[in-house]
């Protein structure tokens, strides 16, 4: 479109941008950084931290570089005695809006402000404290809101109304008693929330994080009358290193499965197989839809809690198009507590099942509805994040960079490599369509025909026909739900016209990236570090022997040993689940 | 109708006016209204048949600036003017119509307060009834639109804007010309553009644009139909806060009239142009008459301001190019357009063209609404229009610019006022708040009044104003109460700086303004209180009740 070439200097070194670049992105060109507190790049800048200030040259007002576009000709500096004396004042004006509990924070040691002062060099608090008395708001049981600590930058409102479309998240009051709140300062879990945790994920401080479920998990582990179990889903094996200084993207998974049993855990299993049991289940469904009843397409994934909480919410008027298949969290934990249990003769009742999930919708899909325990017991009975997973492994003194490898239980740990591409946008969509395209034409795709590229990439809505056999499957595929109106639009569209449906089958993940962003990953997160995790994911899928659902001999075992085939009545039971439309505020 | 039908109209309007011989003019202005003046139309009415005057007749007229000598009654044409009117007057000023006879209430004219002014935008105020069409019509109303739907094409209108000189009157002083050339510019993928009215006149004490809605509100309709013309609009909004209900009823009725005589709407006066005009209503936050956070509210999302570039010509309500202008800047738009670009730069300084009105309040002898050309000196305004501080007290400062402007002493009283020589004594010209300060006034606590307000206002967005503004209040009510200590005078300083460089828009960028001019030229009384502590801070509070 803006192909017109930038020429302009910053800090007397010259730069060539295209139009439109931010000063702020110009300046990374150069190798600048100017520090900012509210920009995020998944983000349009909003200008409110005020501290990307630079001067150009001619004018005697400071620009925000965040949103001044670079023109021809500017003369731009970043960093000189006013301007940082400036940038300090203002770090120190936010830090008087600030408690002073860095060392009892979840953010400590990662926060955005602490690391900014701490470069900043500031050392006493000039500036008398003023920090308003707001109580947390810990009603969700999946992040907490610690008001007190916010400092307004905007990342979460924006995410939550611009990313996610949900609009929970709000700003109330006007001046010094300006608040981040749920619109009608309600409680979050009255508000429309869906718990995505992308709010806690882009917050650069401590006022929105997970809750952490660590200490019950470690009072399971001390219990000797509990037998513990775990499960990681496949997103967190690409970004745990992360928080070991290792690149995103490193696949950690037999490490994973060494720590697990350092930690106390007497049986190791993997989503990756469950998810390949909910593809057996959701490609059969889509196959039975597909053949028998096209009326009844497009078939749309439900792996995503907070997708399912969104549309029970915002867009009820699909719940017969979603798969009853339940997510690979909870499958697992069904077949965990039935057939691992039968099987090694264990009582349900005393496993207590872990689920280590990228996400902080997963604490919440626990107990979603009454089929969340259809084994009579909960399927799962705690999940952690990533980060808390972290924070655990740190705690138990396992020096997790020199662990050697080990792995997982046999029976629930083998995987395919479809299994482990759960973990990203595209990918249940793809593992879905190698099973799906072997159940109509009886054969696998082909060598290279299995990467299904077309649904793979950071597109926000992805559209693909992919031939199979003699037919025509049209997908689309989306991440953050801001996107997915366009997609049920045009679906309303078509079924409103009586015209057949734009597509068969709908993949939807609610964070931006599919859970490898996940709202419980290790922070920082940007479309540069989703790709690095995706490419991990990836070769993990190519480094399987196995690359097709169906494929998976330990698949294979449970259905002939335990299940009988697909959508069976006990497969029905213990594997499926319903949805039900939901008041968007509840209250 | 036809722009010849609409001349004819004229004249039969006006060869009907000659007919009248004497007209009582009644203020029907918010201030003069809070003292039920509008009770004395029939009452007049009543008393001239009672006196059997037949051609004599009265009428509701706008503002005319004297409101504390309101209610004001001016006999017209001879100018005879009435102030503090009560209903047992009534009699007297019918009996007056033949020749001055009762003298008690009789208001002096020939004084400076109204020698030294110039009227342009309020020429009509005083003299029309704000709700009729017709009177606006007979004084010469809509003849500018007539001459540029008729003769000039929208490049020539802009030219004219510009040859005048004529700059924003909503604050910041940018040349209306410019800002209408680039919006001309602007395109629109669908072709919609959008002219704003600025109405939201925020600043405590202000009424400038009030009293011009109420007045004169055809005159503002005229400037913004124009200007859609000059940048090829067809849809205006006015936005106006929902305190002022009597300028809202009169620009709804104006409105109304003008679309009946189809000055409104599709094909004005017969041309292939089209223009309307809605009201919006503000929620009355001064940060909404910021022009990204009056879109934001017309939006109907949260009235705060947004990061420009892009500026509003580009993207503004919407999405489409937005040119915003503020009620006095429309209300110059007609006479520059009937007397010429040239005519207009005749007045006024080198810079800053034209008159300005100004509120001007405080401890002054004359207060009320204002206008003088560009150029005058404050001490003019303050001495000679204003007649000297109340009672006799000395002059101490004049603020001017509103919550955000500064405080020029005795020694620079000889500016001529321009955007410029304002900006250069270390304050602004804003919309045009002008309040005197005498002996008695404290300068801190004065200091503090202003800035409680930016702070109460501040949309709470950006990090330097919102806590910013807060911490500097904190600190000035400490000084107040005696505890200040000599750090906190560099610590002002500091904030202050940070706040007008990092702030997101004008508000926090202006509100520490007052601080640090009272800061300069009175920073004694600051050292007094810290100095002097809790005893010196108790024993002026005392003074001050
Ligand atoms: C805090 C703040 C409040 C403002 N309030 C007003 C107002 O009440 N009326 C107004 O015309 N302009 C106001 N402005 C200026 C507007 O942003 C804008 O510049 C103006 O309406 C443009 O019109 P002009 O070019 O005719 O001056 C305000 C600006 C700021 C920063
Ligand atoms: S949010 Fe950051 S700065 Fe604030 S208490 Fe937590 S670690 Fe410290
Ligand atoms: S968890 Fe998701 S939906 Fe809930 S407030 Fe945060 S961003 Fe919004
Ligand atoms: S909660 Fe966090 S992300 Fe949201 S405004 Fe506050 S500091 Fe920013
Ligand atoms: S300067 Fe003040 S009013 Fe303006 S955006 Fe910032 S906080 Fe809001």
């Amino acid at each position: 479109m803006n192909t017109e070439i930038i020429k302009a200097t910053i800090n007397g070194t010259p730069v060539e941008v295209p139009a439109g670049t931010k000063i702020l992105e110009a300046a990374r060109k150069v190798h600048i950084k100017i520090p900012t507190l509210c920009k995020h790049q998944d983000l349009l800048p909003s200008g409110g931290c005020g501290l990307c200030i630079v001067r150009v040259k001619g004018s005697p007002k400071m620009f925000r570089a965040c949103t001044t576009p670079l023109e021809n000709g500017m003369d731009i500096t970043t960093h000189d005695a006013e301007i940082v004396e400036t940038r300090k004042t203002v770090l120190e004006l936010i830090l008087s809006n600030h408690p002073d509990e860095c060392l009892t924070c979840g953010r400590n040691t990662n926060c955005e402000l602490q690391r900014l002062s701490a470069e900043f060099g500031i050392r006493d608090d000039k500036i008398k404290r003023y920090v308003p008395d707001l109580p947390k708001d810990a009603s969700t049981g999946s992040i907490i809101i610690d008001a007190r600590k916010c400092i307004k930058c905007g990342r979460c409102v924006q995410v939550c109304q611009e990313i996610q479309n949900v609009w929970a998240l709000s700003f109330l009051h006007r001046g010094i008693n300006t608040k981040m709140a749920p619109c009608g300062d309600i409680s979050l879990a009255e508000s429309p929330c869906i718990r995505c945790g992308q709010c806690a994920a882009h917050c650069p401080t401590g006022a929105i994080v997970e809750k952490d479920d660590v200490p019950a998990v470690w009072d399971a582990l001390h219990n000797p009358e509990k037998f513990c179990t775990v499960q990681i889903a496949p997103a967190v094996r690409v970004s745990l290193g992360e928080e070991f200084g290792l690149p995103p993207g490193t696949d950690l998974t037999k490490k994973i499965y060494a720590a697990l049993r350092r930690l106390g855990f007497k049986a190791i299993f993997d989503s990756n197989f469950s998810a390949d049991l909910t593809i057996m289940e959701e490609a059969s469904e889509f196959v039975d839809r597909f053949t028998k009843n096209p009326s009844s397409l497009p078939l749309v994934t439900s792996c995503c809690p907070s997708w399912t909480d969104f549309m029970e919410k915002m867009h009820p008027d699909f719940i017969d198009h979603f798969s009853s298949a339940k997510s690979p969290q909870q499958m697992m934990g069904a077949m965990v507590k039935t057939y691992f249990a039968q099987k090694n003769n264990i009582d349900p009742a005393k496993i207590f099942q872990l689920s280590i999930m990228p996400c902080t919708a997963k604490k919440f899909e626990l107990e979603r509805c009454k089929e969340m325990k259809s084994s009579g017991y909960p399927d799962v009975d705690c999940s952690i994040t990533t980060r808390e997973f972290a924070r655990m492994i740190k705690q138990s003194g396992i020096d997790f960079d020199s662990i050697p490898e080990e792995k997982a239980d046999s029976i629930l740990g083998e995987h395919s490599g479809a299994g482990v591409i759960f973990g990203t946008t595209g990918g249940v969509m793809e593992a879905a369509l190698r099973t799906a395209y072997n159940v109509i034409t009886g054969k696998n795709l082909e060598k290279e025909a299995i990467d299904i590229q077309s649904v793979r990439g950071l597109d926000g809505v992805k559209e693909a026909t992919i031939g199979v056999g003699n037919f025509n499957v049209r997908v689309a595929v989306a991440h953050g739900l801001a996107n997915v109106e366009y997609i049920l639009d045009k679906v309303r569209e078509a079924k409103q016209q009586g015209k057949e449906s734009p597509y068969h089958f709908i993949e939807v993940m609610a964070c931006p990236g599919g859970c490898i962003g996940g709202g419980g990953q290790p922070y920082g997160v940007t479309d540069n570090l989703r790709q690095k995790r995706m490419a991990g994911i990836y070769q993990c899928d190519r480094n399987c022997p196995v690359r097709c659902s169906h494929d998976n001999p330990e698949i294979k075992k449970i259905y002939a040993d335990f299940l009988g085939s697909p959508r069976s009545e006990k497969a029905h039971e213990l594997l499926h689940t319903h949805y039900q439309s939901r008041p968007i505020y509840q209250r | 109708m036809t722009p010849s039908e609409l001349n004819q109209l004229r004249d039969s309007l006006k060869a009907a006016h000659k007919n009248v011989k004497k007209c009582l003019h009644v203020c029907v202005g918010s201030g003069c209204l809070s003292s039920k003046s509008e009770t004395f139309i029939p009452a007049i009415q009543k008393e001239i048949q009672a006196q059997g005057l037949k051609e004599y007749t009265v009428k509701g007229v706008g503002c005319r600036g004297l409101c504390a000598a309101g209610p004001l009654v001016s006999s017209e044409p001879d100018g005879t003017l009435y102030h503090e009117v009560t209903e047992a007057d009534v009699k007297g000023i019918v009996e007056n119509l033949n020749g001055i006879k009762n003298n008690e209430k009789v208001y002096n004219t020939d004084t400076p307060f109204f020698k030294k002014q110039k009227k342009i935008v309020l020429e009509n105020a005083g003299e029309i009834d704000p709700c009729s069409i017709d009177e606006y019509i007979c004084a010469d109303g809509y003849t500018a639109l007539t001459k540029v739907l008729t003769s000039m094409n929208p490049q020539q209108v802009i030219d004219t804007i510009s040859t005048s000189g004529l700059r924003g009157r909503g604050g910041a002083g940018f040349p209306t010309g410019r800002k209408w050339g680039m919006m001309a510019k602007s395109v629109s993928k669908d072709g919609k553009k959008f002219v704003v009215c600025n109405g939201d006149e925020g600043d405590p004490g202000a009424f400038m644009d009030r009293s011009m809605m109420e007045a004169d509100p055809h005159r503002i309709l005229e400037g913004m139909i124009i200007a859609g013309y000059a940048v090829g609009s067809d849809q205006g909004f006015v936005y106006v806060r929902a305190e002022y209900p009597l300028a809202v009823k009169r620009f709804q009725l104006a409105i109304e009239k003008a679309r009946e005589k189809n000055l409104l709407g599709k094909n004005i006066l017969g041309s292939s142009f089209s223009f309307d005009i809605e009201i919006r209503l503000g929620a009355g936050a001064f940060v909404c008459g910021e022009e990204t956070a009056l879109i934001a509210s017309i939006e109907g999302k949260r009235g705060s301001p947004s990061p420009r570039p892009p500026f509003p010509t580009t993207s503004g309500i919407w999405g489409k190019p937005t040119m915003i202008n503020n009620v006095e800047t429309f209300a110059n738009v007609a006479p520059i357009i009937n007397r010429g670009g040239d005519w207009f730069a005749s007045i006024g300084t080198d810079k800053s063209k034209g008159t300005k009105v100004f509120a001007l309040t405080g401890h002054v002898t004359n207060s009320g609404l204002i206008e003088v050309p560009m150029g005058t000196t404050l001490r003019e305004i303050v001495f000679d229009i204003g007649g000297g501080c109340l009672n006799g007290k000395k002059f101490k400062a004049v603020q001017t610019g509103g919550p955000s402007g500064g405080f020029i002493t005795e020694k620079d009283l000889d500016t001529p006022i321009s955007y410029e020589n304002l900006q250069n004594l270390g304050s602004i010209m804003g919309s045009g708040g002008m309040v005197v300060l005498d002996e008695d006034d404290c300068m801190v606590d004065i200091t503090r009044f202003y800035l409680r307000f930016c702070v109460d206002e501040s949309c709470g967005k950006c990090a330097p104003c919102r806590i910013g503004g807060y911490q500097l209040l904190q600190i000035l009510e400490n000084i107040l109460r005696g505890r200040g200590t000599p750090e906190d005078l560099p610590q002002l300083k500091q904030i202050c700086h940070a706040m007008q460089k990092a702030s997101l828009c004008g508000l926090g960028q202006t509100a520490p303004n007052p601080v640090l001019s009272t800061m300069k030229n009175f920073e004694d009384e600051y050292k007094a209180y810290i100095e002097g502590g809790v005893k010196y801070a108790r024993q002026k509070s005392k003074g001050k009740s």
